[in-house]
């Protein structure tokens, strides 16, 4: 059989071209910036569990790329994490160690445990030495009770009841260390997150938009999305509806599309015997 | 979160293969943007009421916008510390030349010093970004824009600042018709000059972190000048 | 000089009332000089289903063909049409694959769902980051004055001659304060029955 003329994926990150972009970058050519999440997070544990939140903004250099983007990823049912740095390491790194975990549950047949995500973080991104810049506020709640981790860029972490991170972290910080408590309510608890996020929003410019809550109790998780906009956007004061025919068109071109059969539905009848 | 890698490295003197450079940036860009419109017989100039550096806001409530004379208003944007210090020149020449020809400076003439005072700095410039909106010597409505070492010319229309490449392309189509076949090009009326205004910030505020908080608008007519402050998103 | 603008590219997408619409301008160029003005830089992914690639040109005809690689054996796997979405993911998993030495290229995606007819856009950083939102992405040299432009005109439950107009002023004004991108425009609409292509008259200058 003739081989294919592309190697299909292997799995692992892929390294030939970088050859070819140091050699770019050596003659003047300046590499890309990929989108940032300039981002506030923050976690707590309070009486019955652990409320994560974050803000929504995504920017690349200056400019807000996506205003409204989720930074609270989905980890395990019970353990969810928040994302702060380069937005796609942030995002592959939670889904690869959520797969992992997955593996791993299904391997051993219990629930998942927060540490076990938080060591299974810090020895990937340990691994690759700070390259992978994810920074990230990780929490949930497991059989053994609730917890919260923090966890850096290089494989480092912090096991604290109360932390923030991202570009916001002090603005959001000097919310909790003005007002943070043990053994909170939860109405109590939302507030205090929903305001340090917010201390985030406007006042470190690279976060943003709204705020989004993540709730995790033993037996149940409220992901609150948005829990609260902290900017409305402006009222637009004209409307700027062109007239058809107002760009000037060279050619048009209409293909029509058959409608396919998508979906074939198999209806069972019982068995003939008589 | 970035962490900066130099930080890591150990700080202190070291002597070796790898000498270190050290240096002082004079400037820095504290941000916001301005506007100016002219019309048949006014002109409009805003500015958002942002300053900040980096990642984190001074104020919320410093407008960029300078009223030199009765008819003539100056947006200033760049590193601040240049912005006071050229509106202040400016301050000081045309109170000078008040009191020498006992009569205010026209717009262009305004306009002819400022690219001076700009150029006279050719090689240490002011990190500035001017737009003057004014009325002429006739009563029409006159925009001059400039770059940092002086370069002016007269338009109809200029954004400046920060977010002046989001603001610009619009103006281009709603003021300056462009792209747009068979549409009849009324002349701009004072209240969608201002409503246009209003609209290209809102939108440079979604997605510019640098612009927001309020818009100052200042309309000048013969009657001398208007002002009225619009909000903006705060985060 | 970023190796992003070497070539120049300007790509916009915008969702409405049950359709969606693709535009991108037509100039290959090296830095300031033009080479071609008839440059694909949108390609068919499936019939409703489009993908624009702003970046260096060479890597953006690579991307696209080992996209169309990789979704051929997809659709001869599953014996059915690649949902927007998934498209999205695996366009993000062949960036993200090589994370330390990217691929030039920022791709943007728009396309109704082969079941639902539901509209989607999505753009994605060179390194794969996804990014869905309702309204509409851009991507390219001028992607600033595409959000201000785009921030202004765009507005919900457009129909597809309104959305026509919107996204063709949108792209055409914001190329025009571009050194290195416009010379044409294509405009793809895409509904339920039928795909409306069409080129524009822009400036060539």
């Amino acid at each position: 059989m003739a081989a294919l003329a592309v190697d299909p994926p292997r799995g692992g990150f892929s390294f030939e071209n970088c050859k070819r972009n140091a050699l770019l970058a050596q003659k003047g050519m300046k590499a890309p910036t990929a989108y940032k999440t300039g981002t506030t997070i923050c976690g707590i544990i309070f009486k019955d569990g652990v409320i994560l939140g974050a803000d929504t903004r995504a920017t690349e250099d200056t400019i807000v790329a996506d205003k409204n983007c989720s930074k609270i990823h989905f980890i395990a049912p019970n353990i969810y994490c928040c994302g702060a740095g380069t937005a796609a390491d942030t995002e592959m790194t939670t889904q690869m160690i959520s797969s992992n975990l997955e593996l791993h549950r299904l391997n051993t047949g219990r629930v998942p445990r927060v540490c076990t995500a938080n060591r299974m973080l810090k020895q990937m991104l340990w691994r690759y030495q700070g390259y992978i810049s994810a920074a990230l506020v990780l929490g949930g709640v497991d059989p053994t009770g609730p917890h919260l981790y923090s966890v850096y860029p290089h494989g480092s972490t912090d096991k604290l009841p109360y932390v923030t991170m991202g570009s916001g972290s002090l603005a959001a910080m000097s919310v909790f260390e003005s007002r943070y408590k043990p053994d909170m309510e939860k109405e109590e608890g939302m507030k205090l997150v929903r305001d340090a996020i917010a201390a985030g929003i406007f006042n470190d410019l690279g976060s943003g938009s709204n705020v989004d809550l993540c709730i995790i109790t033993k037996d149940k998780v409220d992901y609150i999305r948005p829990y609260d906009e902290a900017n409305l956007k402006g009222k637009r004061q004209g409307s700027y509806k062109y007239k058809p025919g107002t760009t000037a068109v060279l050619t048009s071109e209409v293909k029509p599309l058959e409608l396919e059969i998508l979906d074939t539905q198999i209806v069972s009848e019982p068995m003939e015997v008589s | 979160m970035q962490m900066d890698p130099g930080l890591h490295k150990g700080e202190g003197y070291q002597y070796g293969p790898n000498p270190k450079q050290h240096y002082f940036s004079p400037y820095s860009m504290n941000g916001g943007t301005v506007l100016a419109i002219a019309g048949e017989d006014f002109a409009v100039v805003a500015s958002d009421t942002r300053l900040s550096e980096g990642f984190s806001i001074h104020t919320r409530d410093s407008p960029k916008t300078y009223q030199l004379t009765n008819s003539t208003v100056l947006g200033c944007t760049g590193f601040h510390g240049d912005v006071l210090t050229v509106t202040k020149l400016l301050e000081a020449r045309l109170k000078m030349y008040k009191n020498e020809h006992n009569r205010q400076m026209s717009t262009s003439a305004i306009a002819a010093m400022l690219s001076t005072v700009l150029y006279y700095r050719r090689f240490f410039p002011y990190y500035v970004y001017n737009i003057i909106g004014g009325l002429d010597d006739e009563g029409k409505g006159a925009v001059y824009s400039f770059d940092p070492i002086g370069s002016y010319e007269r338009e109809a229309y200029r954004a400046g600042g920060t977010a002046s490449s989001m603001l610009q392309p619009l103006l281009d189509n709603q003021i300056g018709f462009k792209n747009q076949e068979g549409v009849t090009k009324v002349p701009l009326s004072k209240e969608k000059a201002v409503f246009l205004v209003k609209d290209v910030f809102i939108s440079a505020a979604e997605r510019d972190i640098y612009t927001g908080d309020n818009i100052m608008i200042h309309v000048t007519t013969k009657d001398g000048t208007e002002t009225e402050v619009f909000p903006l998103r705060r985060d | 000089m970023s190796i992003m603008s070497y070539n120049g590219a300007a790509i916009m997408a915008m969702t409405g009332k049950d359709c969606v619409a693709i535009a991108s301008d037509l100039r290959f160029g090296i830095q300031a000089q033009t080479v071609s003005m008839n440059f694909q830089k949108v390609f068919e992914m499936g019939p409703r289903l489009y993908i624009g690639l702003a970046g260096l040109a060479t890597d953006v005809q690579t991307v696209a063909q080992r996209l169309k690689f990789r979704i051929n054996l997809y659709e001869l796997r599953e014996n059915r049409r690649i949902k927007p979405k998934t498209l999205m993911s695996v366009v993000s998993n062949l960036l993200y694959e090589r994370r330390f030495g990217p691929y030039f290229t920022e791709p943007v995606i728009a396309g109704l769902d082969p079941k639902t007819g539901q509209p989607f856009i999505a753009s994605l950083d060179l390194i794969g980051c996804p990014m869905i939102t309702e309204d509409f992405v851009v991507s390219g040299t001028c992607s600033e004055q595409m959000y201000g432009m785009c921030e202004s005109l765009w507005e919900p439950d457009m129909s597809p001659e309104v959305l026509f107009e919107a996204i063709s002023q949108a792209l055409l004004n914001a190329v025009d304060r571009d050194a290195v991108s416009g010379w044409g425009a294509i405009v793809h609409i895409i509904e339920k029955d039928k795909v409306t292509t069409k080129t524009l008259k822009a400036r060539m200058d």
